[in-house]
């Protein structure tokens, strides 16, 4: 590091140069560039702490959570908010904090599931796509229309209901109806840069397109696609959670946040913490995906700036 | 020249009408497949569900046959397609009807509801946005932004119980679930479906009014969503609009400034409104499912819920089948009035 920093008097001022000595001081400035960017937005750090602060929830929910999940007592049932129980108790007398707790893992595993299902299909068919153009196009592309044709909670809903419910059948209804937008993103990405001269280049030197596609295009199709996989995160948990409220996503007694919506709903009338809790927490954690979504919308893809 | 000109716009006008239709039926095709095989991955063994596992195995071998499960896949499909296109979908293992008749007793409801949050959609939200966008950084538009990110946030089902909470259960100034009140039901004739048109036809002003206050939660949330989405649309669309140069040329030619967002920058985004519009159509109808399962709406959305959770699938498929017939129609409208609006896809 110190060899590198050679004429610059500090690491920002390596970091900005104008004249950068190798591909990775360009990229590392541009890097730091987006970062600066990101952290103006107040919002979309907001967002971000409230992601990190789900992951670290989820990854210490033992720790954190003062009681069992599962385990029922019909004693302490449909108590009210206390210090003991700071979210209340439900019907059957579990701890209500204890099990939202529990429920940031699933809704983790859910989005993350998800995510990397639905992104390659997409990227593979949109870039497959978008190169070889012709027949192979519109062939791809008419079956991502036929997906985009149906609303997708209800294709999501048709599938579970030919996979039964449960919590991976709804992951896996989720990603075949997730992946039709990434596809056309990459495909649209990929018909501007197939063109370009170092593209040609690539090929005189001999590349097949399978090097073409996954070395040259595929990486420059990431931001654009991690932009909207993000902005998506917020749409997976509400169709995930609304699968749960329906009965058809995580089974009780699991602690799915949509799935105890829907069993609270018997009690509104007297007992409003049943459902308020779980909902709030679905409420959070998808607008901290939506601020995120923008903030990195806004820095990674700058022509939609608006 | 002139009707020469003509005469060629025309025919590719209709060239590109049919290349249109071509492709939608397609599409319609590939929404058939995908239910057809849905049908086929049900664990469910569909000659089981007609004889009972008590049947004899000739019996069994004689019903398989006569459900033509025997056949390969692929004529198997044919005979699926000819009968979805006949209108046959099947008979509901619920109802013990024709699936068709099912749907279409209950859609009229739906309709209804989406009608209405598409309507409180444009003559709020596209105004919202357009002022938001004029008015860049003001309250307002803080005001718009919030009601965006509300609505892509907050998850449906729960803010109609919440809204069942506050206005029905602790304030009781709305009307609870059902789309009247249990003794004013079956009263009405059912002409058109839509509740408070019969109500009119029949002159029933009180079932009228009752009817009117029990649409008022659902479609106010539905168009809630309708009313976010669409205005963010419009801010961004308008947003482009006012930075074009015709703007600045309309204002220093002396056009009032409201003719110049209202009528130029507002025309302008029209067509891609638009498209919007029609996709939010569909938003709508996924937003009917949960909505109508919380106030017991009696519509398509509840009907698949209802059918979903007792394992019916002549129905489940029967009514996506519908409802993507219906989002691929009303996206092939506004693609059909995109080409007829804007001369340069023409």
């Amino acid at each position: 590091m110190e060899n590198r920093l050679k004429g610059y008097s500090s690491v920002r001022e390596w970091l900005l140069t104008d004249t950068p000595a190798s591909a990775f001081q360009a990229a590392s400035g541009r890097t730091y560039l987006g970062l600066l960017e990101f952290f103006k937005n107040r919002l979309a750090v907001l967002g971000l702490v409230i992601i990190l602060g789900l992951i670290f929830v989820a990854l210490f929910a033992r720790q954190i959570a003062p009681y069992d999940p599962i385990t029922t007592s019909l004693v302490d049932r449909l108590q009210p908010l206390s210090a003991d129980h700071i979210f209340g108790t439900d019907e059957v007398g579990r701890d209500i904090f204890s099990r939202i707790v529990w429920g940031s893992r699933l809704t983790l595993y859910i989005i993350g599931l998800v995510a990397i299902i639905a992104a390659p299909v997409g990227i593979i068919i949109g870039t497959v796509a978008g190169y070889f153009g012709g027949f192979v196009d519109t062939v791809l592309m008419r079956i991502t229309d036929i997906f985009l044709a149906f609303p997708k909670l209800i294709l999501a809903l048709a599938f579970v209901a030919a996979l039964g419910p449960g919590i991976e059948n709804a992951i896996i209804a989720i990603s075949i109806t997730s992946w039709p937008p990434y596809a056309r993103i990459a495909r649209a990405e990929t018909i501007t840069i197939r063109g370009s001269d170092f593209i040609r280049a690539i090929r005189l030197q001999g590349a097949g397109p399978i090097r073409i596609i996954t070395r040259h295009i595929m990486p420059l199709c990431i931001s654009s696609l991690i932009v909207r996989v993000t902005l998506d995160m917020a749409g997976i948990i509400l169709t995930a959670a609304g699968l749960g409220f329906l009965g058809l996503g995580a089974q009780p007694p699991s602690p799915e946040w949509g799935a105890m919506t829907s069993s609270g709903r018997a009690y509104i009338l007297d007992y409003w913490w049943l459902i308020t809790m779980p909902g709030t927490a679905i409420f959070v954690v998808s607008l901290a995906f939506n601020l995120l979504g923008d903030g990195l919308r806004e820095v990674l893809d700058p022509k939609s700036d608006n | 020249m002139v009707q020469m000109l003509t005469k060629r716009r025309l025919s590719k006008a209709a060239r590109q009408t049919l290349r249109l239709l071509v492709m939608v039926l397609i599409t319609f095709l590939g929404l058939l497949l995908i239910t057809f095989l849905i049908g086929r991955v049900v664990p469910i063994d569909p000659v089981l569900a007609v004889v009972g596992d008590k049947a004899s195995p000739e019996l069994y071998e004689r019903v398989r046959i006569e459900m033509g499960l025997h056949l390969p896949l692929w004529q198997q499909f044919y005979i699926y397609i000819s009968s979805v296109l006949r209108g046959d979908l099947g008979t509901s293992v619920l109802t013990a009807k024709p699936v068709l008749e099912d749907i279409l007793r209950v859609f009229p409801a739906t309709m209804e509801l989406a009608f209405t949050a598409t309507l409180i959609g444009i003559f709020v939200g596209i105004p919202l946005g357009v002022f938001s966008a004029v008015k860049r950084g003001s309250l307002l538009d803080h005001i718009t932004r919030v009601i965006g990110l509300l609505g892509y946030s907050l998850p449906i089902f729960w803010l109609a119980l919440l809204a069942l909470m506050f206005f029905y259960a602790k304030f009781d100034l709305l009307p609870g679930p059902g789309r009247v009140d249990v003794f004013y039901e079956d009263i009405v004739d059912p002409v058109t479906g839509f509740m408070l048109i019969d109500c009119i036809i029949a002159r029933e002003w009180e079932i009228f009014r009752n009817a009117f206050s029990h649409m008022i939660m659902p479609a106010t949330l539905l168009g809630y969503y309708s009313m976010a989405y669409l205005s963010r649309m419009t801010r961004s669309f308008m947003i482009e609009q006012l930075r074009q140069e015709y703007v600045l040329t309309a204002r220093v030619k002396g056009v009032a400034e409201w003719r110049v967002i209202w009528g130029h920058a507002l025309g302008n985004c029209a067509i891609p409104l638009i498209t919007v519009v029609a996709l939010s159509f569909g938003t709508l109808l996924e937003g009917s499912v949960l909505t109508e399962t919380v106030f017991a709406w009696p519509g398509l959305g509840l009907y698949l819920t209802n059918s979903l959770l007792n394992a019916d699938m002549n129905s489940v498929l029967g009514s996506t089948i519908v409802v993507g017939a219906i989002f691929l129609g009303v996206n092939m409208f506004s693609d059909f009035l995109y080409k007829v609006m804007d001369p340069r896809a023409r």
